[in-house]
């Protein structure tokens, strides 16, 4: 079994009016199951409203689901007494970086979570000092958050899920907040996460680029999972991306173009290299 | 405008000051304050006056960024000094048109505002110098003993130091609120008071609401990072006192001695 899997999860979500009567039920996540190995790095994608954030809360037990089974490193979910456990096996950053951060301090935000969990006071500064390092952020450690740039607060927050020695992260669209270069920052963040500590990370986004390095991709779409597979195979389908009102990179989007004008090009161009190599080629 | 409150945040530098348990802080604020009150003439003002100077000396904080913080209560300040100065029965000093100055309102007006002056300052040289975690890990321990008559030490103390990190992001936050409305024709700066007030609903609904969502958000990460009250949790930064802090301790000691001292000789 790997790190998180599912099993027909279904949730919904109650509907009500002004008054508070149940209007009726909206189902965010509908029948997802889907297994999740470890070490691997799965991108969640799907636009706004396609229950990707509803499904990624079940993994850190904020929601219960409605119907079906979510199982975190071997724990079911449900199980009230393993609550606290599968919240530290699987760490969570969310969007907005000013609303995750409690300590007024760099290093003491990081330290949270290892105090929460009863860590002995000289360990938490070990895991405090590596977990930044693992980030690039420890020169900041004596900073207070609210004058780091966004991308560097989300690498704290980072850091403070990793203080807590998660073995999968779940980022919740990390970047939707960023500009490109935070943007760009956090990534690459991520992507040492998991390169070198060998972290599983399912990151939930809409920006298309982002899951270019991923080993799995998930495509959302009214609670369904509506493609999977790998980023090449996610993006040689244009046009059934654009039906899920989802935007393919430029440089696929051109190779696309490219082909359905004759251009005699591979399928799943990912990145502007890839297409220059291959443009070269046919000369 | 809004952003220039200093009240309430951390200044980040290396001091004495900043490195003292914040239960000598605490403590030591709560004399000074209790102090200023007790003080019957203006020597005793003198000596709180030089002990502030040195304590400002030793954290290393700007005093213009303490001033700074000052402003936003500048307003109060006036007021109080104002209905004091005008509204103390007494001998009379001056008046003119229906207002008149007594020798006691003044005295007292005089007096309101160096306490009021002097409190403000001390205790932002407080929360300058110790971050809110540190504050309220302070305030945590002080309080412990409450905990037998079932008082929330812990969840106060955690409410205390969230209130503290929001109070900048929605100080910027307001501001942000404020040019959006002024950009869509909101006026705040003329009309009355009614009217004024009026036209602080736009800014205070949006801003309420995005509190909520802020608590809301706040409160799941916490969670995340499996946060469960006080119960069966470490400190990474356990209070244990130091030599340095006895010696705060005995400063403040020797403070209040000589301050309630002079403070309270009857010089007239």
């Amino acid at each position: 079994m790997g790190i998180v899997k599912t099993k027909d999860l279904t949730y919904e979500y109650v509907r009500r009016d002004e008054e508070g009567n149940v209007e009726g039920f909206t189902t965010a996540v509908d029948q997802v199951s889907l297994d999740i190995r470890k070490g691997e790095f799965v991108a969640i994608l799907g636009h706004n409203g396609s229950g990707k954030s509803t499904l990624a809360k079940h993994f850190n037990v904020i929601l219960n689901p409605t119907e079906g089974t979510v199982w975190v490193d071997g724990m079911n979910t449900s199980e009230q007494e393993r609550v606290w456990d599968i919240r530290q096996r699987a760490g969570m950053v969310f969007q907005n970086p000013d609303n995750q951060i409690i300590g007024q301090v760099v290093e003491e935000d990081v330290g949270f979570g290892p105090e929460n969990m009863g860590i002995p006071t000289k360990e938490i500064w070990e895991r405090v000092e590596e977990s930044l390092k693992a980030v690039g952020m420890y020169e900041y450690r004596k900073h207070s958050p609210n004058k780091l740039s966004g991308g560097q607060k989300q690498r704290v927050s980072i850091a403070g899920v990793l203080a807590m020695h998660p073995k999968c992260i779940v980022l919740d669209e990390p970047t939707a907040m960023l500009d490109p270069s935070g943007r760009r920052e956090v990534i690459r963040a991520v992507r040492g996460l998991n390169d070198v500590e060998g972290i599983t990370v399912i990151l939930i986004t809409h920006y298309m680029e982002e899951i270019i390095h991923a080993d799995r991709v998930f495509v959302m779409d009214s609670g369904k999972i509506a493609m999977e597979g790998t980023p090449r195979e996610i993006f040689s389908q244009v046009e059934r991306l654009k039906e899920l009102r989802l935007d393919v990179p430029q440089v696929t989007l051109l190779a696309y173009e490219l082909q359905k004008k004759g251009v005699r090009l591979p399928d799943g161009i990912l990145t502007a290299r890839e297409l220059a190599d291959a443009l070269a080629e046919m000369r | 405008m809004l952003r220039d409150i200093t009240l309430g945040q951390y200044y980040q530098t290396e001091s004495v000051v900043h490195r003292l348990d914040p239960r000598v802080k605490l403590g030591g604020t709560l004399l000074f304050i209790i102090s200023l009150f007790l003080f019957r003439n203006f020597l005793g003002y003198g000596v709180a006056v030089v002990f502030l100077g040195v304590v400002i000396g030793l954290s290393h904080v700007p005093f213009r960024y303490i001033v700074k913080g000052m402003r936003a209560i500048l307003f109060l300040l006036l007021i109080t000094v104002f209905f004091n100065l005008f509204l103390t029965p007494g001998t009379e000093l001056v008046s003119f048109w229906k207002l008149t100055i007594t020798v006691e309102g003044l005295r007292m007006a005089v007096n309101i505002a160096v306490r009021l002056t002097m409190l403000i300052i001390g205790s932002s040289i407080m929360t300058l110098t110790t971050t809110p975690n540190n504050l309220t890990d302070g305030m945590e321990k002080m309080m412990k003993p409450l905990k037998l008559f079932r008082v929330p030490v812990h969840e106060v103390a955690m409410i205390m130091s969230i209130a503290l990190r929001f109070i900048p992001i929605l100080l910027e936050e307001t501001d942000k609120i404020m040019k959006a409305q002024i950009a869509r024709g909101a006026d705040f700066e003329t009309g009355n008071i009614v009217k004024r007030a009026r036209a602080l609903v736009p800014l205070l609904v949006p801003l309420f609401i995005s509190a909520f969502r802020r608590a809301n958000d706040l409160a799941m990460a916490m969670e995340a990072r499996c946060y469960r009250g006080g119960e069966g949790r470490t400190k990474m930064k356990p209070l244990v006192y130091q030599k340095r802090d006895r010696i705060g301790y005995l400063c403040i000691l020797c403070y209040l001695a000589v301050g309630i001292t002079v403070g309270r000789l009857t010089l007239f």
